[in-house]
Formats: C-alpha cells, sequence, structure tokens
C-alpha cells in the first residue's frame, strides 16, 4: 500500500516501541533468576546459577506444579466433550432462545472472574454442600475452558457444510458413524487449538481457583502468589516465573503447527 | 449445555439471592433474611462510591492506553508489515498472552520495585495507582491488538487508497474511514479489558500499594471479614455494568467479533 514516508515511519516507530515495552519486564525476570542480589538490586552485581538449584529443591512448586497440570488434563477433557456438544447443538439445531444461550455461553468470561469465583463458590459450599478441594477447581475451570472449545469449535462449523454430514446420512451412516467419520476428522484440529488454549487458561487461572481450592489444594499461581510476599522465598518464585516464561514458547511453537486455527481462537480467550 | 445453563446461571442466581442476606455480627453466620442493608451500605458510604468510581475509571483509562497502543500497532501489522514480517509479529504479539497472567504482573513488581530499572532511570512510579494502571494495560494489550488486527485485516486496502485519491490526508483516512470501521473490532477488545480491569485483585496487590479496588473489597469480604453477603452485593456492581456494556454494544455487532 502507498503511505506517506513519515506515517510508515511512525507506524513501525509505535511498534517497535511497544513490543519493547512487552518484552522488557520479561527479559527482567529471567535476568533476575541469575541475579546474585535477594533483593534484584539493579544493574545486577553478578549472575549465578545458585536459585535454579534453589528452586529446584522446592517441594512446594513442585507438588503445586503437579496439581496445576492434573487440573488443566481434567477440565480440558471435559470440556472438550461440553463444549463440543454445545456447539453442534446450537449449529445444528433450530430451537428457542437459541440467541439467548449464545450470549449465555459469553458470559463466563464477558463477566470479571471474581464474579464467576464468588458465584461458584457460594454454590458449592452451600448449595450443594461440597467440601472445597481438588475435584470444585476442575468444575470451576471446565466452566470457563468450555468457552474456548465451543468458539473455536463454533468457528469451524459455520465454515462447514451440511451438505457432508448430509451426504453421509444419504449414505446410510447413523448419525454416530457420521459423527465419527465426518464431523470429528473436519473437526480435528479446531478441537486442538481449543484444547490447547484450555489448558493454558486453566494452567494459568488464579482468581477463581482462589474461590474454589479451598485451604488444601494448591495450584502453581497460587503457590507462586502466596509466596510472592516473602522476601526469603523471591529468588525461588523468580526462578519458577522464569521457567513459566521459557514455557509459553512451547504452546507457541505448537500453535504455529495449526497457525490459522488458533488466531481465531485467542482473540476469544478472556 | 446444561452445564452452563443451569449450573453457572443458577450459581449467579444464587449469589444474587445471597446478596440480600446479612451476617449475624457476634458468630458470623449467615442470616438469612432479606434486607436491603448491603446495597444501602454500598450507595450511601463514602468509601465505597470512591471505590467503585476509582475502579471504573481505572477501567476505562486502562481502555483507553490499551486502544491508543493497539491502534498503531495493529494497523502496521495487518496494512503495512511483508507477510514474512507480519507472521513475525503475530507470534511476538500472542507470545506473552501464552505467559503467565501471574508472571507478568510479577515482572512488573521487578520493573516497578525501588531497586527496579525504572528507579534507576528514575523514573519509576512506585507502586501504586500510576503503577496499576501501567501494569493492567500491559496485562491487557494482547487482547485488544488481537480483535483490532483482526478487524483490520478486514478492512480492504482499496478503500484506504481511494480515500487518499479523493485527497484526504492520513488523519482524515483514519477518522473517517478506518475508524468507523474497526469500531466492533475495539469494542469486542474493550469487553475484555474493561471486564477483566473491573474484577482484578491480584495485580492491584502485587503493584498497587495500598490501592483499593473493587476486586479487592469484594476478596476481602469473603475471605477476610467472612462477608459473604456484602461480598455478593458488591460483586453484583461488575456484573450490572458488563450487562449493561454488553446490552449497548450489542448493536454495533462487537459480540460477533469476540
Amino acid at each position: 500500500m502507498t503511505m506517506s514516508r513519515g506515517l510508515r515511519a511512525f507506524l513501525v516507530g509505535c511498534t517497535a516501541v511497544v513490543l519493547t515495552i512487552v518484552y522488557v519486564p520479561l527479559a527482567l525476570v529471567l535476568l533476575n533468576s541469575f541475579n546474585v542480589s535477594k533483593s534484584f538490586a539493579w544493574p545486577p552485581s553478578g549472575l549465578t546459577l545458585r536459585w535454579w538449584q534453589a528452586a529446584g529443591h522446592s517441594t512446594g512448586a513442585r507438588h503445586a506444579l503437579l496439581v496445576s497440570v492434573e487440573v488443566g488434563l481434567l477440565a480440558t477433557a471435559v470440556s472438550l466433550v461440553l463444549g463440543t456438544m454445545a456447539a453442534l447443538a446450537l449449529q445444528r439445531a433450530r430451537f428457542f432462545g437459541r440467541n439467548a444461550v449464545s450470549l449465555l455461553i459469553i458470559l463466563p468470561i464477558a463477566l470479571p472472574g471474581i464474579v464467576t469465583g464468588l458465584a461458584l463458590n457460594n454454590a458449592f459450599t452451600s448449595l450443594f454442600g461440597l467440601q472445597l478441594g481438588f475435584f470444585t477447581i476442575v468444575v470451576a475451570h471446565a466452566t470457563f475452558c468450555i468457552v474456548t472449545v465451543f468458539n473455536n469449535v463454533q468457528a469451524r462449523l459455520r465454515r462447514m457444510s451440511e451438505s457432508l454430514e448430509e451426504a453421509s446420512a444419504d449414505l446410510g451412516a447413523r448419525p454416530f458413524t457420521t459423527f465419527r467419520l465426518v464431523t470429528f476428522p473436519l473437526l480435528r484440529s479446531a478441537l486442538l487449538a481449543g484444547g490447547l488454549l484450555a489448558f493454558a487458561l486453566s494452567f494459568d487461572e488464579i482468581i477463581v481457583t482462589t474461590f474454589t481450592a479451598g485451604g488444601h489444594e494448591q495450584t502453581l499461581p497460587i503457590w507462586i502468589f502466596q509466596n510472592l510476599f516473602r522476601p526469603n522465598q523471591t529468588p525461588v518464585v523468580n526462578v519458577v516465573a522464569a521457567a513459566l516464561i521459557v514455557l509459553s514458547a512451547v504452546p507457541i511453537w505448537l500453535a504455529q503447527r495449526l497457525s490459522q486455527e488458533v488466531e481465531g481462537a485467542v482473540s476469544a480467550a478472556p | 449445555m446444561l452445564w452452563l445453563g443451569v449450573a453457572y446461571l443458577g450459581a449467579l442466581g444464587a449469589l444474587f439471592l445471597a446478596a440480600f442476606w446479612t451476617t449475624n455480627e457476634f458468630t458470623g453466620d449467615l442470616v438469612k433474611v432479606f434486607t436491603l442493608d448491603n446495597f444501602r451500605q454500598l450507595l450511601q458510604l463514602p468509601v465505597y462510591r470512591t471505590i467503585t468510581a476509582r475502579t471504573l475509571g481505572v477501567a476505562v483509562l486502562v481502555t483507553l492506553v490499551d486502544a491508543a497502543l493497539a491502534l498503531p500497532v495493529a494497523f502496521f501489522m495487518a496494512k503495512v508489515a511483508r507477510p514474512g514480517l507480519q507472521r513475525l509479529l503475530v507470534i511476538a504479539v500472542l507470545m506473552p498472552l501464552w505467559a503467565s497472567y501471574l508472571v507478568k504482573a510479577y515482572a512488573w513488581r521487578g520493573m516497578l520495585s525501588q531497586s527496579g530499572p525504572l528507579s534507576w532511570l528514575g523514573i519509576s512510579p512506585g507502586y501504586g495507582l500510576t503503577g496499576l494502571v501501567v501494569t493492567l494495560a500491559y496485562l491487557w494489550l494482547p487482547y485488544m491488538i488481537l480483535p483490532v488486527y483482526a478487524g483490520l485485516q478486514k478492512l480492504p486496502d482499496s478503500l484506504l487508497e481511494a480515500s487518499a485519491d479523493l485527497g484526504a490526508p492520513a488523519l482524515t483516512t483514519f477518522r473517517r474511514v478506518v475508524l468507523p470501521l474497526v469500531f466492533p473490532a475495539l469494542v469486542a477488545g474493550s469487553i475484555f479489558t474493561f471486564s477483566l480491569t473491573m474484577g482484578d485483585y491480584i495485580a492491584v496487590k502485587i503493584v498497587g500499594g495500598p490501592t483499593q479496588m473493587l476486586g479487592n473489597v469484594v476478596a476481602d469480604n469473603y475471605g477476610v471479614a467472612n462477608n459473604l453477603p456484602f461480598a455478593a452485593a458488591y460483586a453484583v456492581v461488575p456484573v450490572l455494568v458488563m450487562l449493561g456494556y454488553l446490552g449497548v454494544v450489542r448493536r454495533t455487532g462487537a459480540l460477533e467479533n469476540l
């Protein structure tokens, strides 16, 4: 596109500045994980690997990491099943209040996490009389993970023609066979993208988790938050944070392999 | 489907109901008697009015900052950058989105700290309201860039060229052509920045210093004061604000852009 040189320079400048602002704080965390100073004095007086060793021996962090992975996997599995079913129902069936339901599904991501957290906490404890713990975290996470799966699957269904399924039915396949052999293969990459995003959301969630975890279970974000204000733990927290930054390149790498789908999906994250 | 419909709405409904209850002052037990006391307190005590106003103000400010930063970056990504660079930039914007929320807030704790690099440069606002706005704007920026980028990609280049051919300066083209057409995308982004800011209390604790926001009051009333009804009543405020906002923006077609 034709564009004056000044405007072009302005846009390049803006982009460069914003990207710098985005990456400098993350780089600082990485650098500080090697900083000799416990209070992260700037500029660092020296570099050390001591904190990484200390973090490797932190049982609290390791246990919390395990809980986070388990919760993430379970919540993702549940939301993949329910989110797909919801999307299929909305796309294929015409029923009363269909628009209201689409709006309803946006609610868990449009409303602040603290409202979702408090509402679920209240429902678990006073309505169902459940003990807060591992199970309630999974249910709570699944509630907002469903949305991301739903969005991905629905976007894919909109682009898919119903004629394929109709052809399958005409050839005598029963609904389940059609789903297994026609619908599911077409949805697969959307499900992967949605599942990836759901897992990342669950892994990262802290507010809803705080309200539904009770006193015994600790996911990694909660562990980080609880140790954040303890001066003695700061270096270890910093190493965990640095490791998480490095790990966040993994989903990016995976996402690149399904790039088209994920671009649409990520803009739907809360 | 049923899960969302019954469980989620039911939970919201129960929360709304709890907002009309109260707690026994001595035992801390729930008293399930209908009362409007919680809402009366919210409206009448100046401290809550101030906190509500502050939270809304911060949400608006964060949204505006993000919109101002996202527009040029998204425009550059969508319209100026060559395909190779474009792909790279999308990754560059996505990458921090996958980095943990807590880690990013923590990163700003380091940036703003007394011994951190910003103080070293002599420009650190320290922990407080300014630091909070900066951190929140930083946290939600990708949620604004991505919808705006998607919106700009859909905008045909020919419109911009036609505007230029008709003699419009760049700013006029931006104001009369680009802005109206990406407006729904901006609104879609603002739903995230607004909602996320209103409910946040973690980042507030990490970089906000003594600042109190709506989320803190809700969290403390639930956790520290054990006053679920009051927390519930205050949580109704962001729900009403978001529902009102969603209702208004529905007409712009922003919800299709989510």
